[in-house]
This record gives C-alpha cells, sequence and structure tokens, in this order.
C-alpha cells in the first residue's frame, strides 16, 4: 500500500487492507464503502474509499472510527482468457512494448497512469489486430519514454534482431511519445532490416474510451505488414480518428505536448498514409527501401557520452568547457538561424577541435538546412572544424553522432559519415511544401 | 385499459436529479467561457470511442452496449469557444474553484456533508456526448435534507461535473455534437427514492431550484434539467431522462406506473404459457426474394439480411398497449432501434407494410411456430440486423422476469422511450490527470459564513426594508434583478417603487418587444435614474429613454435629447410663461385668478411636457399676481 504516515498507521492498526470493504464513522456521519490506495505523494491525513455508487471520496482520519465489514481482494484489472491459432493465410507480425502510454492503465496505487500492460495484454484490449495478422507480443522493458537510454536503443534494437530472425514479417514496437523520435533514429542507424519496423504510442492513454492507441496501433499492424521496409513512426495524422502518417524514423519528431498528431515529419512529406488496411505512399518520387530489399544486420555499437548543447543569447563558452573537461566523446550543437552561435563560444570550439572532439552544427529552427557560408560567423565555424548538418533535426544528429563515433575514431572518418546520407536523414532539396502553418486562414 | 392506481398500495417511489449549470467564469477544467454559440464550426473533428475497463476490472454494461453500435461522432470545434481540452487534446487544467465553491455553498444550504477531500472521477459515457468517453464529475457532499409540506425529502448526493457536449443532429451513422457546451459546470443534486407522489416531487424540484437561485447558476431554457428515478414495489427501478415541464410529471408517473403494471401482467400471461426465448437467429433472406415489401427489398437489394427471431408464447402479447399509444413491441424495437436499425417487424402486426401472409405462413413454417408463438424479423444490413435481433432477444428474456431497469427519454406527450440500461458503479474510473483536493475546515467556515439570501428571505427582506408590494419584490427576485435594485436604491433618491418597477415591469415589457435590455449594465440604469433624480426627465420619460438607448447604443442622456424628452430649466420655463401671461394682460385683468386655468393649458401645450405642472402652476400664479398688483 501506499499509504504512508499516520495514515498507514491508522490502517495498519486495525488491520485494514486495500479493497476491504469498510464502515467509516465519523461524529454523526457514516461511510460504507470500498478502502482503495493513495497516491504515493499525496499527504499521510487522508484514506480513500469508493463509495458504492462508484464515487471515491478521502476521508480526514482524525475523529474518526473504522470498522471491518468484508475482506476484500485488491481489485485487479483481468482479462478473460485469449485464444487464437494461427492463421497460414496471415503475415506473422511481433509487437514488442518497451512501456509507454500506448501500453499503460491506470494505476490505483498511485492514482496515475502507469505503463503497465504486457504485449500480450494490449492484445486482449484490442483483439481486432488479430483480423490484422498473427500477431505475437512481447514486453521487454515497462518504461516511460523519458527514462529512456542508448543502451535500451541497442536491448530494443537486439530484440527486434530476433523477432526478425525467428520470422516476424514485420515489427511494431509499442514506445511512449516523448522520445520517441529518438529511439526510431536510433533505430533506423542500427538496424537495416529486410522488414517493416513500425514505433507507436499514444498521446491518450489507452484507459480511456477516447485513446488514440487503438488507431495507431492497428495502422501499425498495417504499416508492418507493407513493402515499405525502413525504421517508422506511425501516428495520427491530424486530430481525427480516421487516418494515420508513418513517418521516416530520421526525419521525424514530437512537435505538440498533447495533440494526437504530434508526430510531424520534418523537412520532408511523410512516407505513407494508412486508412483502413491501405497504405498509400504520399510522394511518388520519394523513393524508400522495400521488403527484402537488404539483409538485416544490427551495428548496435554507440558512444554514450556525446552531448546536445544548445545555444542561446548569453550562452558562454564555459558550457562547452564543462564538456570536455567532463570527458564528453562529441558535441551537436543546437545553434540559432543557419547554424550560428556566438562568437564567445569560438575558443572554447577551437580547443574541441584541438582535443579531436567533433562539433556538429544543427539549428534550432527546426525547419530548413544550415549554411555556414553566408555569415563570417559560419565562416569561422567552419574553419574550427565543425560539421554543417545539412536539413538534420539535431535529435536525429545527435544520435547518429553517437552511432558514428561506434563506428569509427577516426575524425575525418566520422565527418564523411555524418555529412553521407545514410538512412533518409539528410537530403539536398528543400521544397515549400515542408513547413507547418495553419492560422485558421 | 383502465387501471385504478392507488400509488400507496403499488409502493410507488420516486426521486429527482437536478442538474444545473453554473454561471462561472470559466469551464470546469478549462478556460473557455461558458457560452453557447450558433456561428459555424471552424473545425470538425471526427472521432471513434472504445470502451475500456475500469479499475475495478468490470465493463460498464450501459459502454458496451454502445460500443456496439459503432458509431462515428463528429464535433464541431471553434478557435476561440473552444479549445484543446474539449477536444480531448490537451489534459484537463486544473479544477475550476469558484465551480467547487458554489458546489460548497449550495451543499451548506442543503444542509449537507461536505466531504474531506473531492476526487474527481471519470464516468464512463460513450455515446460521444463526451469527446473522452467520459464525463469528469467529483462528489462534494452527502445526506443534506430539505424540509417540504409534505414532510423532509433527504438529499443524497450532491456531485459537480462537466456538462455534455451538444447534439446537433446525425447524418449517415454519423452523430454530430458541438463542444460549446462541453465543460461548463453543473451541480448534480440527487434526492432519495423516497417520495410517494407527484406533486411533492414537483415542490421538491420547485424548492431546490429556489435554493439554486441563490448562487451564481444560469437561468433560461436548458440550463437546468431535471430527471425522474421511478419505481413501484413489483416493478424495477427507471430513470426518466429530460423532463423539462414540471407540469408534466403527475402525467408522466402516470403513464410509468402504468407500463409497470402491464408489464407485470404480460409477465404472468408469458409464464403462464411457459414462453420461451430462443438464442437462435435464422436467415430467412431466401424466403424474400420477391418480396413487395420495400424495406426489405432494399435491404436485400443492399446486400444485406432478413433475420428472425422466435419468441415462443409471445405471440398476441407484442401488440398489448402498454402506455397510450405505445405496445411491447414499442419496447422491443426501442432495443432493436439502439443498434442502428430503423425497426423490427413482429407477429401481431403481419400482414402489413408489404408483407403478405404467404410470407408470414412461410416464416411460420421455416420457424415450426404454434399459434401462440411469435417471430420477430428485421432488414438490414447483416451485423447491424445480427446485434438489434441480439437486444431484442436481451429484453424478450427480461419481460419473462418483469421490468427491467432502464434509463429512459422523456417525450413531450408524458411518454417515456427506452434509451440505455441504467448505468452501473463499474462505469467509474478515477480521473487520474486531476490530483485530489481537499475541502478545508477554513474553506468552509468562509463559505458557510457568506452563505446567500434564499430567495424567500430575499423577498421577504426587500418589501420590508423599502415598502414595496408583494408582486414587486416577487418580481425583482424571480428576474434576479434584486441586487441591482439595491445597487440603484443607492445611488438617487428616486422612490424604490419607481426603481422597482423600472426593473421587475418595464424591462420584461421591452424584453418581449425584442430588445436585448439584459445586455444594459446597471451604470445605464444608474444615469438614467440620476436624470430623473436632477429633474431632467420625468418619470414617465424612463421606459422611451431605455428603448432608445437599447436601440441605437447611445447614452442616456443623448437619448432623452434626441427625444425631446429633457426638461427646461426653471429660468427657461419662467420666460415662456412669462410671455403667455404677458400676451394675455387683458384677461388676467379681467378674470383675475380665475384665468390660471386657462393659461395653465397654453403654457402645458407650448412646454410639450417638458416641465412639471406643478411648478408650472407656480410660475403662472407669481406673474398672474404681478399683473394684479400693479
Amino acid at each position: 500500500m501506499n499509504y504512508q504516515g499516520l495514515a498507514r498507521k491508522f490502517l495498519e492498526s486495525q488491520d485494514i487492507n486495500i479493497g476491504d470493504r469498510i464502515l467509516i464513522k465519523k461524529r454523526d456521519l457514516e461511510y460504507q464503502g470500498m478502502l482503495l490506495d493513495r497516491a504515493e505523494d499525496a499527504d499521510d491525513q487522508h484514506i480513500v474509499i469508493k463509495l458504492d455508487n462508484g464515487y471515491n471520496i478521502g476521508i480526514n482520519i482524525s475523529e474518526t472510527s473504522l470498522e471491518l465489514l468484508e475482506r476484500g481482494d485488491a481489485p485487479k484489472i483481468e482479462f478473460a482468457p485469449l485464444e487464437f491459432q494461427k492463421d497460414p493465410e496471415k503475415m506473422d507480425i511481433s509487437i514488442i512494448s518497451t512501456g509507454g502510454t500506448v501500453a499503460s492503465i491506470i494505476d490505483y496505487k498511485t492514482g496515475a497512469v502507469h505503463p503497465a500492460f504486457t504485449a500480450e495484454d494490449l492484445l486482449r484490449a484490442t483483439p481486432e489486430l488479430l483480423d490484422e495478422a498473427n500477431i505475437k507480443g512481447k514486453a521487454i522493458m515497462n518504461i516511460l519514454s523519458e527514462n529512456m537510454q542508448p543502451d535500451y536503443w541497442v536491448e530494443t534494437a537486439r530484440s527486434i534482431a530476433d523477432e526478425i530472425n525467428q520470422g516476424a514479417q514485420g515489427v511494431v514496437v509499442a514506445h511512449g511519445t516523448d522520445t520517441m523520435h529518438y529511439t526510431s533514429a536510433a533505430l533506423s542507424f542500427i538496424l537495416e532490416t529486410p522488414v517493416p519496423v513500425i514505433l507507436t504510442g499514444a498521446q491518450r492513454s489507452s484507459d480511456r474510451p477516447s485513446s488514440d492507441a487503438f488507431l495507431n496501433l492497428m495502422n501499425s499492424v498495417t504499416a508492418a505488414r507493407s513493402d515499405l521496409s525502413e525504421v517508422m513512426v506511425c501516428m495520427h495524422a491530424n486530430e481525427n480518428d480516421n487516418y494515420a502518417y508513418l513517418h521516416r524514423g530520421t526525419k521525424v519528431r514530437k512537435m505538440h505536448t498533447s495533440r494526437r498528431d504530434t508526430f510531424q515529419s520534418v523537412n520532408s512529406s511523410p512516407l505513407a498514409r494508412i486508412q483502413e488496411g491501405r497504405v498509400k505512399v504520399m510522394d511518388q518520387y520519394y523513393s524508400y527501401k522495400k521488403r527484402g530489399e537488404y539483409k538485416l544486420e544490427v551495428n548496435d555499437s554507440l558512444e554514450p557520452k556525446i552531448a546536445l548543447i544548445k545555444i542561446f543569447p548569453g550562452v558562454s563558452g564555459d558550457l562547452v568547457d564543462y564538456h570536455i573537461d567532463k570527458g564528453y566523446q562529441g558535441l551537436v550543437l543546437e545553434g540559432t538561424g543557419l547554424g550560428h552561435c556566438p562568437e564567445d563560444v569560438m575558443p572554447s570550439l577551437h580547443r574541441a577541435a584541438d582535443e579531436e572532439i567533433p562539433v556538429v552544427m544543427t539549428s534550432q529552427c527546426l525547419y530548413g538546412r544550415t549554411n555556414l557560408n553566408v555569415y563570417s560567423s559560419g565562416r569561422q565555424l567552419l574553419k574550427a572544424g565543425v560539421i554543417p548538418s545539412g536539413d538534420m533535426l539535431p535529435e536525429t544528429a545527435y544520435v547518429k553522432l553517437m552511432w558514428a563515433m561506434g563506428q569509427t575514431r577516426d575524425r575525418d572518418g566520422v565527418k564523411r559519415i555524418m555529412e553521407s546520407n545514410l538512412r533518409g536523414e539528410l537530403s539536398d532539396k528543400s521544397s515549400s511544401q515542408h513547413f507547418l502553418k495553419d492560422y485558421g486562414e | 385499459m383502465v387501471i385504478k392506481m392507488d400509488y400507496d398500495e403499488l409502493g410507488l417511489k420516486m426521486g429527482l436529479e437536478i442538474h444545473q449549470q453554473l454561471d462561472t467564469k470559466t469551464k470546469l477544467f478549462c478556460p473557455c467561457e461558458c457560452e453557447l454559440t450558433d456561428k459555424k464550426p471552424e473545425y470538425r473533428i471526427l472521432r471513434n470511442l472504445r470502451p475500456t475497463q475500469s479499475e475495478l476490472g468490470k465493463i460498464d454494461r450501459a459502454a458496451f452496449e454502445e460500443s456496439r453500435r459503432k458509431l462515428t461522432f463528429l464535433y464541431d470545434t471553434y478557435s476561440h469557444y473552444t479549445c484543446l481540452v474539449e477536444s480531448d487534446d490537451e489534459p484537463p487544467h486544473p479544477l475550476n474553484q469558484e465551480a467547487l465553491e458554489i458546489g460548497l455553498v449550495i451543499a451548506s444550504l442543503l444542509n449537507m456533508n461536505v466531504v474531506d477531500e473531492f476526487h474527481t472521477m471519470r464516468k464512463q459515457v460513450i455515446d460521444g456526448s463526451n469527446t473522452g468517453g467520459f464525463q469528469r464529475t467529483g462528489l462534494v457532499a452527502t445526506d443534506g435534507y430539505l424540509n417540504t409540506e409534505y414532510g423532509k425529502v433527504v438529499i443524497e448526493n450532491l456531485c459537480l461535473e462537466e456538462d455534455a457536449a451538444r447534439r446537433m443532429g446525425q447524418k449517415r451513422g454519423m452523430i454530430e455534437f458541438r463542444l460549446d457546451r462541453l465543460g461548463i459546470p453543473l451541480l448534480e443534486i440527487t434526492t432519495d427514492p423516497s417520495m410517494k407522489h407527484p406533486q411533492q416531487v414537483r415542490e421538491v424540484a420547485y424548492q431546490i431550484g429556489q435554493v439554486l437561485r441563490s448562487t451564481r447558476v444560469k437561468r433560461g431554457l436548458g440550463t437546468i434539467r431535471q430527471d425522474l428515478n421511478i419505481s413501484i414495489t413489483e416493478g424495477a427501478r427507471v430513470e426518466i431522462k429530460g423532463v423539462q415541464d414540471l407540469d408534466l410529471m403527475p402525467r408522466m408517473v402516470e403513464n410509468e406506473v402504468k407500463r409497470q403494471i402491464n408489464l407485470l401482467k404480460i409477465r404472468d400471461e408469458l409464464k403462464r404459457r411457459g414462453a420461451q426465448v430462443s438464442d437462435e437467429i435464422h436467415d430467412l433472406s431466401h424466403l424474400f426474394q420477391e418480396t413487395e415489401s420495400k424495406i426489405i427489398f432494399n435491404a436485400i437489394n443492399k446486400k444485406g439480411k432478413v433475420l428472425t427471431i422466435k419468441l415462443k408464447g409471445f405471440r398476441g402479447l407484442i401488440g398489448k398497449e402498454v402506455q397510450p399509444g405505445r405496445r411491447f413491441g414499442t419496447e422491443l424495437a426501442g432495443y432493436a432501434k439502439k443498434m442502428g436499425v430503423a425497426g423490427i417487424f413482429h407477429t401481431d402486426e403481419l400482414p402489413a407494410y408489404g408483407i403478405t401472409s404467404q410470407e408470414v405462413e412461410r416464416v411460420n413454417e421455416f420457424l415450426d411456430l404454434d399459434e401462440y408463438d411469435a417471430f420477430i424479423l428485421v432488414a438490414d444490413e447483416e451485423e447491424r440486423s445480427r446485434n438489434a435481433l441480439l437486444e431484442v432477444q436481451r429484453r424478450a428474456k427480461a419481460a419473462l422476469i418483469g421490468v427491467p431497469e432502464e434509463t429512459r427519454k422523456s417525450l413531450d406527450d408524458a411518454n417515456t422511450e427506452y434509451l440505455r440500461p441504467l448505468p452501473t458503479a463499474s462505469r467509474m474510473h478515477v480521473e487520474t490527470d486531476i490530483p485530489a483536493q481537499m475541502i478545508s475546515s477554513e474553506l468552509l467556515e468562509k463559505v458557510r459564513s457568506n452563505l446567500p439570501e434564499l430567495p424567500a428571505e430575499k423577498k421577504e427582506r426587500i418589501i420590508a426594508e423599502y415598502g414595496l408590494s408583494e408582486d414587486l419584490a416577487i418580481q425583482l427576485v424571480r428576474q434576479n434583478r434584486s441586487d441591482q435594485f439595491e445597487e440603484l436604491i443607492g445611488c438617487c433618491e428616486l422612490d424604490p417603487t419607481i426603481i422597482a418597477s423600472t426593473l421587475a415591469y418595464s424591462l420584461k415589457e421591452l424584453k418581449r418587444e425584442g430588445l436585448k435590455v439584459d445586455e444594459l449594465s446597471t451604470a445605464v440604469f444608474m444615469e438614467i435614474f440620476k436624470l430623473v433624480g436632477h429633474g431632467k426627465i420625468t418619470k414617465e420619460a424612463i421606459s422611451p429613454v431605455i428603448r432608445k438607448v437599447a436601440e441605437e447604443s447611445v447614452t442616456p442622456e443623448d437619448a432623452a435629447r434626441m427625444l425631446h424628452l429633457i426638461m427646461l430649466s426653471e429660468k427657461d420655463v419662467k420666460n415662456i410663461v412669462q410671455k403667455i401671461v404677458a400676451s394675455q394682460e387683458e384677461m388676467v385683468k379681467e378674470r383675475g385668478s380665475a384665468a390660471t386655468g386657462p393659461l395653465m393649458g397654453m403654457a402645458m401645450k407650448e412646454l410639450k411636457g417638458k416641465a412639471d405642472g406643478k411648478l408650472v402652476n407656480k410660475l403662472l400664479r407669481e406673474e398672474i399676481n404681478k399683473i394684479r398688483s400693479r
């Protein structure tokens, strides 16, 4: 139980547990109901009961007496047992669960939404998935995506590879949305995949009837059956529950704190639109890797000591020096505009060059590409050996530098990798189509 | 069928549930105003809902049934009138404290016990009226009472909740809702189901309404909604939603009691016959390939199916009237329609609707029906037909047991129709996005020491304090103008009755003419009454000035000037009077003070009502005396 201090003592002294039916007397008042647990961070003055009409209320324990009416089991979420047989006509798709809102449910212990579903529970809650494919579920971790780490990317990539080696014809990864685009970029570089690898999640938790998890999962399984064989993100295309977009894993970013269509392709169109079991490629000129075109490869050596540093007015070289002092092996700067930083930072960047620490310049504008030739400040950065990142997203550049330095320690080698388009993360052409704008006009 | 009804003997019990919108600055969980709009939607959002399990691991049966309908919802949204919270694209903001405080005020006025800690819950409602698939609600207080002339009535619960979205219509399986109403704070007040007479229910509804009106609540159509809980001893609890007209209540109770008695009679007859409901559903499409029934023909044409079920022992009872103009068959159809079909065909009404007696005979043969057996037939898309018949079977099985517990919708003719099963406690989940809120004893103390006057108290006080008539005081209180009245009294030395009757009567008349007098501020009235107080206009000019101000948005003084209602100054009046007297000097000399009458008439004509008669009279006498004393 989560009860702390006084409330905990009060309950323990009378041997009353979560789920017990109790009578509470307080002055001339009486309440009957089931004892529920309380959020960990709540005060220790109240106990929570569920009344027979379904409402929860908190009761202050002072001047209160309890009486046990009936022992109860702590309430549990239970699904009917799931029976299904493999259909030889259908494709085999694996769903790997890492946690997050798409695979979460109310935790009445803390009163908060927590990742608690196993991949199989997910299937039980969404049996319609079985109409689409033979589904195999596997929970490899259970964390909120803000707690993701480079090690977990590697673990996820290896699990995906295992599934593919065991015959999965497509893999769906259920993931928290906060850092899904870091993971999708990491998996893009680590894996060369013969089958689609789809990351998906939910902005509204799956414990609510309006959750976007259902549509996202259904469409992800459709995407996993398709011919597009890359690491991709599949999420709502707009605020409607009608179709989803399939974004390239290196070009996508979470752009809204709460909307369903938070994931947007930046500096590119989505790869495809998915609706009612159909996959429609959006741009016929846009090339993508096809199913079976490449053999499975796992290249999972990463350099974890990379920092992503934001440039802002008033920033000083100290910030760069600090990271060098702390042993960071590579730096990605999120510069202003075309990829600039204040003059004051220059000496520290020269120091980085002297110490053979690669520095990559991205732009905090997100949209557009870096260009260090337009202003002298940019040209100075080039002289200091800073590597411009084109139209690559800062988060993608951060992940790519980790991966690049896992492949080679050679400075020129790193530069070459950073400047080559490996997974669709770089493009030469900018289009007027690729920019957000909707002021209702 | 005439039934003599003795409510006491039948064990009639009724309870009331009242929903009142609050007039707070913002909605319960977001910063949008609590106003409705008739503007065209700027965005439309399309959504589906799926039921989920509660933390107790049970699926709510009402929610489950809704989900079988696979409906798509379309939501009207705006950039100003709604925000992402209503469209479920942003978590709720913290609980509106103003609304909670109004809840505490009402709880105190109804002698209720306020909870120590308020927990926001999600009540699962997946008919689309809430974008999240649940209504946010929380229990504020329990166990209060109200004294009525029929005795004490227990007020069981007071909840603070969000109003639902407005249903705008239905197109091709899509229900359209407008999000302007979603999230307006509502108080839900529930009495215990102990009332035994419809008149008592009316009285309680009226009294609760009066208590609500002492606080900041919305007024007008649709801002208060009443639901009625009703049962008889052998029957079942039925909740009737949306009783708009309290005067209709006694007849509605009568019809519902009749319905339950008739359903019990049907049950008894079914038992006597050994009736049974078979679980089988038969596809009889092949029997209707050449049908003349348009409905069936169209269904088959669109690749639908003609499905039937057998109801053993039901023949003759399906056509039995249970409410005025509504048959047992209507009850079965009500369940079927919830699955999206247009209706059902049943034995007791066939042959008809293009279905021939030969076709009926073929169905009877196929299903092996004997003289007491009936069939139900549905023609529509296969899944829809099947779901509809599953529902009919469920309802027919319930008929073998008695009266099913239901939520029903009130109709204008005092009848009711099936809406959904009664919700269960398992539809309640905790709202994880809102932390529990402690209600401190300090806050409660503050609320209790500042309780508003109840309308009846207020009426008595303003009569005593300002010498108003009973009717005037009632009108002021009922129209929510008594506070404004007291504010205006303080600022101008005018007879309170003039101010009161302007607010209570004149405004009502102007409103009837279609003028937007509700938009006029207290400051505007203050200016108008000051004009009267300073002798610039007469009290007769008040109404015309208000009309002009409302029509043309001018200041009261400009309005008076435009209408030529500004009174002349004493000096101007004196000049005019002097001129008139001088021109009639002969008459004054001849008739002395008897000239006052005719001269008064001439002066008033000239002044066109822009001077007070008393003043004119006084000045006239002075001038006449001057001539006479010369």
